[in-house]
């Protein structure tokens, strides 16, 4: 074939593209693609592809699909942890003149991948997950808004991973940073695919991201059970509303920096140049209108699920939900009002500088309001010591260390001395480990049974819990030492052979916290294989105060036989308390969504298009976006949208739960 | 306990709250403001009517803002009560947020302008 044919048919793609020099890549695929093997042929083998693709892939009912965002998030948390295990390998080991063993080129993509697959594919799917299943059972909906939107938003963030997977095997990532700044993210200094890869895995997803964010304000707004007033919404709920509020309110501002980013990129435009009036800074100043609010989208769902916790498992109503209510109104407000203590140092003059250390400092103050309640609601109640409450308890001694570091960096002149140092890195990974992923931890085992219908495993609960706590402090305590001493951030190499140590503590930190994800995975193993001995058949395990124990574990397809009325702000405890008798007649057909392939076909087409873009396969973009056009368009027509559940199976479902709960008394 | 637990099971399908959706006249009326709010602008640039530049792009943002309300009221439907106050609520929220990100950008890189650019530019600091 010609070359020009070639070139129009795969762009920039050759044989040079795949990392074929890189041994440790090639290893791995080799491993990737043992084990998709392996898997791929277990599904055939077992004839599970058609009952994934119908109960699974096409569902539109928001509790699968919140399982599949977390089985998303702990797929990706494995890729995301060895990115970092070979970070700290690497720093271990790169002292007196030795070079480690991963070149800069592989290097600087590590570090770049792992800070976008730890936030993006991780942290995101996890807390999306969680607000997924949860908020339209507590509410007592039952689904979301908007169904088929909340599988398209689950598929397009797929593909978003999808995407950053693909180019550690075809071509290369990113090597700029996880917020991939210019010039160097510009053309002129990254003409490879990497930054394109960051561009259009993080559009794709994005538009997943902002689409269940309105799907989820919707629902909460709109879909609550009579009786739930704002004020009577549960804290979880809350959270998440505010969360989703920050989603809608900034992912199109990461949408439109990207975009003019690819514009640099791709037809020449000067936004983000050094030269011909573009600037740099603007860049950085627009991605941190972003990313700090992303920070408290993060944070504000794991503090709603401590709130649950605290309160659930200390057997009282939670201190303070009018002010917690506030305080997180509040911190949505100002996380808007902070963003410029991420470049304190780019040259804003004092006034400037001092107005945003000020307003990050007060942050502090409802945050800290909020560690208060979850203290005062833990004052003298009967608290129980499970694993959910161990997490809460970890996550408010880590997280007020994590603060505190906060608070000392949002003083400008302090934070003149320890920018881009691993204090910082020390600081972040202090308040997003001990914040959100502890949050993920407690949420999972504290909702494991309620999706599933057996608790998870105490035993190696308890492994990966101490695992998880030592290894983090000994994985990050270092660092904040390191970065007093004034060791910057992503660095492949070092000098002086005095830090070694350090590095080296911070490497055993990483391997103990290895150890608790290994010890996870276990417990959900061995959980499953004793799901008989931990089975919950009253739908209601710890004994808790929302509406989702009000339901069977799992719960039934339409969530609630009859929609549920609530008097109170804990309304399963209120229904509890005053004697509630579930109904056992009058069951009528229940009016449900559809399942549909659309959303999966499309974030497919999606996920080709921007594997055009990346390697200039302009007929693969065109054809897919067409494609999207299409497939968008003829779903419109689609009027199977939605059906019945007739009544004998309703009355089936409620009769079998019955007997169930007969045999537990 | 008398307190109802349960709703009634009343039609769980679809229905349409009872938020306006526009007349003909009233989305005419929308069409011809927005055509003449946008044909200003034209004319404006166009002829050169004000004396300079400056102005004339101040007067075409403000015919901007006014067309977003056109739009808002006429083709959004939108009013203080709408939707139990949850689109002025939004409407509200929507104008700190963008007043926030637009002064403070403004703010923080007219700094890093004065500040950080090259010396040849910086002519007027002292």
């Amino acid at each position: 074939m010609s070359p020009d044919l070639l070139k129009f048919i795969f762009g920039r793609l050759g044989f040079e593209s795949l990392p074929l020099h890189e041994p440790i890549v090639v290893g791995t695929f080799a491993v990737v693609a043992l084990g998709g093997a392996a898997l791929l042929g277990g599904l055939t083998y077992f004839r599970l592809w058609g009952y994934l693709w119908r109960e699974w892939f096409t569902t539109v009912d928001h509790k699968r699909i919140g399982i599949m965002y977390m089985i998303l998030g702990i797929v990706m948390l494995l890729r995301g942890f060895a990115d970092a295990l070979m970070m700290r390998g690497q720093q271990m080991l790169a002292f007196g003149g030795s070079e480690g063993y991963l070149n800069a080129h592989h290097y600087d993509q590590v570090f770049t991948a792992h800070g976008v697959i730890m936030i993006f594919f991780v942290a995101m799917p996890l807390v999306t997950g969680l607000m997924n299943y949860v908020v339209p059972l507590q509410i007592g909906a039952r689904d979301v808004s908007f169904p088929f939107l909340n599988n398209f938003s689950f598929w397009m963030t797929v593909g978003g991973a999808v995407l950053v997977m693909a180019s550690l095997f075809i071509g290369e990532f990113a090597r700029t940073g996880w917020l991939a700044y210019p010039p160097l993210s510009n053309i002129g200094y990254s003409p490879d695919v990497g930054v394109d890869y960051y561009i259009w895995a993080l559009q794709v997803a994005g538009v997943g991201t902002t689409l269940s964010g309105i799907n989820l304000i919707c629902t909460i707004v709109k879909l609550r059970c009579p009786g739930m007033t704002m004020m009577k919404m549960p804290v979880f709920t809350w959270t998440s509303l505010c969360t989703n509020v920050l989603i809608v309110a900034s992912f199109p501002v990461l949408t439109v920096v990207l975009a003019l980013l690819s514009l640099d990129r791709y037809v020449g435009t000067n936004f983000f140049t050094n030269d011909f009036g573009g600037s740099p800074m603007m860049y950085v100043n627009l991605i941190w209108i972003w990313g700090h609010p992303e920070v408290y989208i993060l944070v504000l769902p794991a503090f709603g699920i401590f709130s649950e916790v605290t309160s659930t498992f200390s057997g009282k109503r939670l201190f303070g939900y009018t002010s917690m209510v506030y305080a997180t109104v509040v911190i949505t407000i100002l996380s808007y009002l902070v963003w410029l203590h991420h470049f304190f140092t780019m040259g804003s003059g004092a006034s400037v500088n001092s107005f945003f250390g000020i307003t990050t400092m007060i942050i502090s103050i409802p945050t800290g309001a909020k560690m208060f309640n979850w203290l005062f609601t833990m004052y003298r109640g009967r608290i129980r010591y499970e694993l959910p409450m161990m997490w809460t308890i970890a996550f408010m001694l880590t997280f007020v260390i994590g603060g505190m570091t906060g608070v000392l960096l949002a003083v400008p002149p302090a934070d003149f001395v320890l920018h881009n140092s691993l204090f910082l890195i020390a600081h972040f990974h202090n308040v997003i480990i001990g914040g959100v992923v502890f949050g993920a931890f407690a949420g999972i085992s504290y909702w494991f049974p309620k999706a599933f219908g057996f608790k998870l495993d105490p035993f190696w609960g308890k492994m990966s819990f101490w695992f998880w706590v030592t290894g983090f402090y000994l994985a990050f305590m270092p660092l904040y030492v390191l970065g007093l001493m004034g060791v910057t951030r992503r660095l492949r190499v070092f000098d002086d052979p005095s830090l070694q140590i350090w590095f080296v503590i911070a490497a055993i930190g990483a391997f103990l916290v290895l150890l608790g994800i290994l010890s996870m995975l276990m417990q959900f193993a061995v959980s499953f294989l004793r799901r008989e001995q931990l089975k919950d058949v009253t739908g209601d395990p710890w004994d808790a105060r929302t509406l989702e124990w009000a339901t069977s574990s799992p719960p039934p397809d339409y969530n609630f036989a009859f929609t549920p009325v609530v008097h109170d702000n804990d309304a399963w405890w209120d229904m509890k308390r005053r004697g509630y008798q579930r109904p056992l007649t009058g069951f009528k057909p229940i009016h449900m969504p559809s399942s549909t392939g659309t959303g999966i076909i499309l974030a497919g087409l999606a996920t080709a298009m921007g594997f055009g873009l990346i390697w200039y396969m302009w007929w693969l973009a065109a054809l897919s976006f067409a494609g999207l056009l299409v497939v968008g368009i003829g779903h419109t027509f689609n009027y199977h949208r939605d059906f019945d559940i007739p009544a004998e199976d309703v009355i089936r479902t409620e009769d079998a739960r019955t007997k169930l709960l007969a045999g537990a008394k | 306990m008398s307190t109802d637990t349960h709703a009634a099971h009343a039609d769980d399908h679809h229905h349409h709250d009872g938020h306006a959706h526009g007349s003909f006249s009233t989305y005419m009326l929308g069409f011809v403001l927005s055509v003449v709010l946008t044909a200003i602008p034209f004319w404006l640039v166009m002829s050169g009517a004000l004396p300079s530049k400056q102005i004339t792009a101040l007067v075409i943002m403000a015919f901007a803002v006014v067309q977003i309300v056109v739009h808002m009221i006429y083709f959004l439907h939108m009013n203080t009560t709408s939707e139990n106050g949850w689109s002025m609520m939004a409407l509200i929220f929507t104008i700190v947020m963008v007043v926030i990100a637009l002064s403070g950008s403004l703010w923080v890189m007219s700094h890093l302008n004065s500040n950080m650019m090259p010396i040849h530019q910086m002519s007027g600091m002292k």
